[in-house]
């Protein structure tokens, strides 16, 4: 069974937010990282660029599959992890630490309300597992 | 084995070929060519003696693997025999010793030979033209939806979509997008038929064309295929066919017979042209008439005794690359469509059907066959009870190469699970056959018993399991000795 | 001609072992209204004497240029090609093998794609390399496609002195994803580099120059580069490898993509195809670069070995959100242009390319002599070049096969403008005795 703290929030695309007032910290989840396999590549986006909610924020590769990442919030890009680009397995050992990939300041923060719970998650792996 | 690269062979002063002397008169190349446009860096290419050369190269293909070392069963590639004939036939100075802008009267031999063999193709898919231009299957699919694309602005209209089946190739959804067009996937059913109803519900006004394997990439007719070409054509919407298996069908049906507007076909698969390691390969794309203004240009005609290439195509969607075509590997389709007539042709198609019918019997007891039903060309299977071990599909293929066989293609279509796809084709015997379903028997034996025998597979090859993870991440693309 | 192995016994005891009576039942689930009645109207079958007879009556029909001395280039080259070459491409574990999927028997394509992407490397002054790809012209129309995507903009501008044909197959691949294409008009046989600078803007993509040119001509490629890098636009270069062995590299000149055509690396012309398209990027454009790619890796034992890598970029992987819809390579070709630059080796592609440079001025400066006869343009050139005719190339070429001689290409067909223009080129293959009889008819002396 994938980790799933209880004290982040999580998309239907398999992203986990941590929210902090109005700025959120974006990743992947474990489940989509096992899912994924061995991390070999990330694109990120830049300092600056702003996304509506859905928008693709970037790519994780891994040998064999390739997976857009979405952002389940709209707003404006303030900080990248710049380590993963040089190190991207840190996703596979570390998803919901060191393996975060953006920090975003939300534009519309009301959008909170459509992200999941722990639970939430948890029955909608269940279900589409 | 391992063979060092050449460059790690050089010795400095060393050399291959040697030019002959210049026979005319020199001058100082900076006299030509102003310094700054000159080379001021030596490539650092090899240098190395002949003999050199050869025996690196002789040895690295000693560690390769095709159709001529052993069974090559890759579902979906058509891994035939290719006939020596048709080697000698493209390598005639008289087909390689031509330059393309030579006057047309110097190569009627070429033009004659490109017409017949866009004949007998238009013929064998039941089109009424073909282009040979297209350089590869892919390519092929490109050109065939620029057609579509270019006939439907033509008629006014603007549709956007492209419907592919979840069993699909991925060029064909690569290909769409590069086309222009919104991909749409519909499923398949439980007997791997599209599903009816879901393609009903994804067809409208908007689509501009299906895109259809048939046999499907599962190895299976696709038997609602009249149904399927009138809810599309109903729609207004166009059939496309990707003709990856059609060494399934010749003689016996055809695209054109079920109701495709546009096909592609592979002459390195179903034409018996090599497949040289990857390519060269060539993808002509057949039309029904009233795409024909819409072929790339130029087109191969006939006027009287004489032929000549046709540049007098306003609606033309232009070229797909240079020149005319990849003719060297056309010369060997052709050698070898005469080489069969359509007796052959026909004939080509039912022992395919029945070699890979016959294999997927003499597996079926120990395979799980995810569809009950007689395939086509080819099969899919899948192991089953060896989750517990910890044996994969990929693992079984590894172990194969221990035996000696090329293993079948494995993880596609990705509809399956842990899938195989089997294709032995027409020119492999019995014997053949019976020796690797014993082998493969063997295999799951082992698997079962000694399962890091297998997962550890391959045992008996230059190299063992690569490094694929690492080679990702931090690419070596070139050698920086 | 058969190839297929069945003894009529055999094909019993399979269809047996089936529980089916005939062949025919195994197409029991194709509707018989879509069924063919009749037999495929394809002559034949012949047998393999029938067949080489056929074939060498089809090819005894036409000209080759070992019995006319041709003069003809504009994309493809008669350069001599070593022997060497065709035997090791005739290895069958070669050209019989699929696209190397299995990298542990396919260690023999994936190492000699290796060879070729670093050989690509250094000729071109790249970081990266891929496997190949189709030919020159799908090449620079992938690479315009790849700046596209690569910078997040829609228009290229490419130069009137690229290959034309190059400039028909970028339109076709254009009108797919809709990119805007603006041809740049030359001066003096170069691309006006005024004119470029007036179309660049934000919105440019990549501007694509050929060098040398479709005329021959050199361009000011490292003048190209920084007036593309000003607007944030890359530099797409369609060079011809063997010229590399003497003229500057894209790479030093500040070319981000280049392309070209390797036929002239030991494939022959074989009437257009098949040929061989190359692509060499930055490092930093690597994983937006189409085709296959070979990298270097090792084996659970700790052995050097080779695989397919960044496949993720791919159309198997990221179907309609592949970089490409492309599936293969030239392998075979990249193969014979690798062990061909092995066999000229450092000195050798250099004094192939100082040859066809010396002759082609050899050429050139006779025939600018004869009455009529005129330069088109005073630029530097490598083994083609212009050449205003005194009677239209039509009527001059139709004399000159006359006795033996395959002229230049008449440039109207291509460039209204240019009428009475004739594209010359010179290599290697051509002898002293061939340039003197080409000149000797252009001024006249007819048989």
């Amino acid at each position: 069974m994938a980790n799933i703290p209880a004290e982040l929030k999580y998309s239907r695309e398999h992203e986990w937010i941590k929210l902090d007032g109005d700025r959120a910290t974006i990743g992947i989840t474990d489940y989509a990282q096992d899912s994924l396999g061995d991390i070999v590549f990330v694109e990120l986006p830049s300092v600056g660029d702003t996304f509506e909610a859905e928008d693709t924020l970037g790519v994780v590769e891994s040998v064999k599959a390739a997976s857009d990442i979405y952002t389940p919030l709209s707003g404006r890009v303030v900080e990248i992890n710049e380590e993963l680009l040089d190190a991207p397995e840190t996703i596979n050992e570390d998803p919901y630490g060191k393996g975060w990939m953006v920090v975003m300041e939300l534009s519309d923060p009301s959008q909170v309300e459509n992200l999941l719970s722990k639970a939430e998650y948890e029955a909608y792996l269940e279900e589409n597992a | 084995m391992s063979e060092p690269l050449i460059f790690e062979l050089s010795r400095p002063g060393r050399r291959g070929i040697l030019p002959p002397e210049n026979d005319v008169p020199c001058k100082e190349v900076e006299q030509l060519i102003p310094a700054g446009m000159l080379r001021q860096d030596e490539p650092q290419l090899p240098e190395v003696s002949e003999l050199d050369v050869v025996r690196h190269y002789t040895r690295l293909s000693r560690m390769n693997y095709g159709v001529d070392v052993g069974f090559y069963p890759l579902g979906s590639c058509t891994m035939k025999y290719n006939p020596k004939i048709c080697e000698d036939a493209a390598n005639l100075p008289g087909f390689t010793r031509l330059h393309p802008y030579q006057p047309e009267e110097t190569v009627q031999g070429a033009l004659e030979l490109m017409y017949h063999t866009q004949n007998y193709l238009a013929e064998i898919t039941g089109m009424d033209a073909v282009t040979l231009q297209p350089a590869a299957g892919a390519h092929g699919e490109l050109t065939g939806l620029l057609i579509i694309k270019a006939y439907l602005k033509h008629r006014g209209e603007k549709r956007t979509k492209v419907i592919v089946p979840d069993s699909a190739h991925g060029t064909n959804p690569a290909t769409a997008t590069l086309a222009g067009f919104k991909v749409v996937q519909v499923k398949s059913d439980l007997r791997g038929n599209v599903d009816i109803e879901a393609l009903r519900e994804v067809v409208d006004e908007d689509t501009a064309a299906l895109m259809l394997t048939n046999p499907s990439t599962l190895g299976l007719f696709e038997e609602n295929i009249v149904q399927i070409a009138e809810i599309v054509h109903n729609a207004g919407g166009l059939l496309y066919y990707d003709g990856a298996n059609m060494n399934a069908i010749m003689g016996i049906t055809s695209p054109g017979r079920m109701g495709f507007d546009v096909v592609h076909l592979n002459l390195h698969k179903t034409f018996a042209t090599p497949h040289g390691g990857g390519g060269p390969g060539s993808g002509p794309v057949g039309v029904k008439a009233e795409l024909e203004p819409f072929l790339p240009k130029p087109v191969v005609v006939k006027e009287n005794d004489t032929y000549r290439l046709d540049y007098n195509r306003p609606l033309s969607i232009g070229r797909v690359r240079g020149f005319y075509a990849s003719f060297g590997v056309v010369v060997k389709a052709y050698t070898y469509l005469i080489s069969q007539g359509g007796s052959g042709l026909k004939s080509i198609s039912e022992h395919a059907v029945l070699n890979a019918n016959y294999l997927m019997h003499r597996l079926a007891g120990h395979l799980n066959i995810p569809f009950d039903r007689r395939c086509m060309h080819e099969f899919v299977c899948r192991p089953r009870g060896l989750k517990g071990k910890g044996v994969r599909t990929l693992d079984l293929a590894k172990r194969m190469l221990d035996y000696g066989y090329h293993p079948p293609t494995i993880y596609f279509p990705l509809i399956v699970e842990e899938v195989m796809m089997m294709e032995p084709t027409e020119t492999e015997s019995k014997e053949t056959l019976d020796d690797f379903a014993r082998s493969v028997i063997k295999i799951l034996q082992e698997a079962a018993e000694d399962p890091e025998q297998v997962k550890t597979a391959p045992h008996s090859t230059p190299v063992g399991r690569l490094d694929e993870v690492t080679a990702a991440r931090k690419p070596v693309l070139r050698y920086n000795g | 001609m058969k190839f297929i192995p069945h003894t009529g016994e055999e094909r019993q005891q399979m269809l047996k072992e089936l529980g089916i009576n005939d062949l025919e039942e195994l197409f029991a689930e194709i509707p018989e209204e879509i069924r063919l009645k009749r037999e495929l109207n394809v002559p034949g079958p012949l047998s393999e004497l029938e067949v080489a007879r056929k074939l060498n009556s089809l090819a005894g029909k036409n000209k080759t240029v070992d019995q006319l001395a041709a003069f003809l280039g504009a994309g493809v080259y008669d350069h001599y090609i070593p022997s060497a070459v065709q035997h090791i491409i005739s290895r069958s574990e070669f050209y019989t093998a699929y696209t190397p999927y299995q990298p542990e028997i396919s260690q023999g394509v994936l190492q000699s794609i290796f060879e070729f992407q670093t050989m690509i490397c250094q000729l071109t002054g790249m970081d990266v390399a891929n496997a190949s790809m189709y030919d020159g012209a799908s090449a620079t129309a992938e690479a315009a496609l790849m700046a596209c995507a690569a910078t997040r903009r829609s228009k290229v501008l490419v130069s009137k002195t690229v290959h034309p044909q190059y400039r028909e197959v970028l339109r076709t691949y254009a009108s797919g994803p809709e990119l805007q294409v603006i041809e740049v008009d030359f001066t003096q046989g170069c691309t006006d580099l005024e004119k470029l600078k007036q179309f660049l803007d934000k919105d440019v993509a990549a501007v694509i120059i050929q060098q040398p040119n479709f005329f021959g001509s050199l361009e000011d490629l490292t003048a190209a580069a920084k007036a593309a890098h000003q607007v944030k636009a890359l530099l797409v270069t369609c060079a011809d490898p063997v010229s590399l062995g003497l003229i500057a590299s894209p790479g030093s000149c500040g070319a981000d993509i280049v392309t070209g055509e390797g036929q002239g690396l030991g494939i022959p012309m074989s009437y257009g195809g098949p040929h061989l398209g190359y692509m060499a990027c930055a490092a930093k454009l690597m994983r937006r670069m189409p085709g296959r790619i070979v990298g270097e890796t090792k084996d659970n034992q700790g052995r050097r070995g080779y695989v397919l890598t960044l496949q993720a970029r791919e159309q198997h992987i990221r179907r309609e959100k592949a970089t490409s819809n492309i599936c293969s390579n030239q392998a075979l070709c990249a193969l014979a242009a690798t062990v061909h630059l092995s066999l000229l080796g450092r000195k050798g592609l250099r004094s192939v390319a100082e040859q066809c440079l010396q002759k082609a001025y050899y050429a050139y400066e006779q025939i600018i002599k004869l009455p009529g006869y005129q330069p088109a343009w005073a630029v530097p050139f490598f083994k083609e070049f212009v050449i205003k005719t005194p009677q239209p190339p039509e009527e001059i070429n139709r004399r000159l096969l006359d006795n033996g001689i395959i002229g230049g290409l008449d440039l109207e067909r291509y460039y209204p403008q240019l009428k009475n223009h004739m594209l010359l080129c010179v290599t290697e293959t051509r002898t002293k005795e061939d340039i003197h009889r080409l000149v000797a008819l252009l001024g006249g002396d007819v048989k």
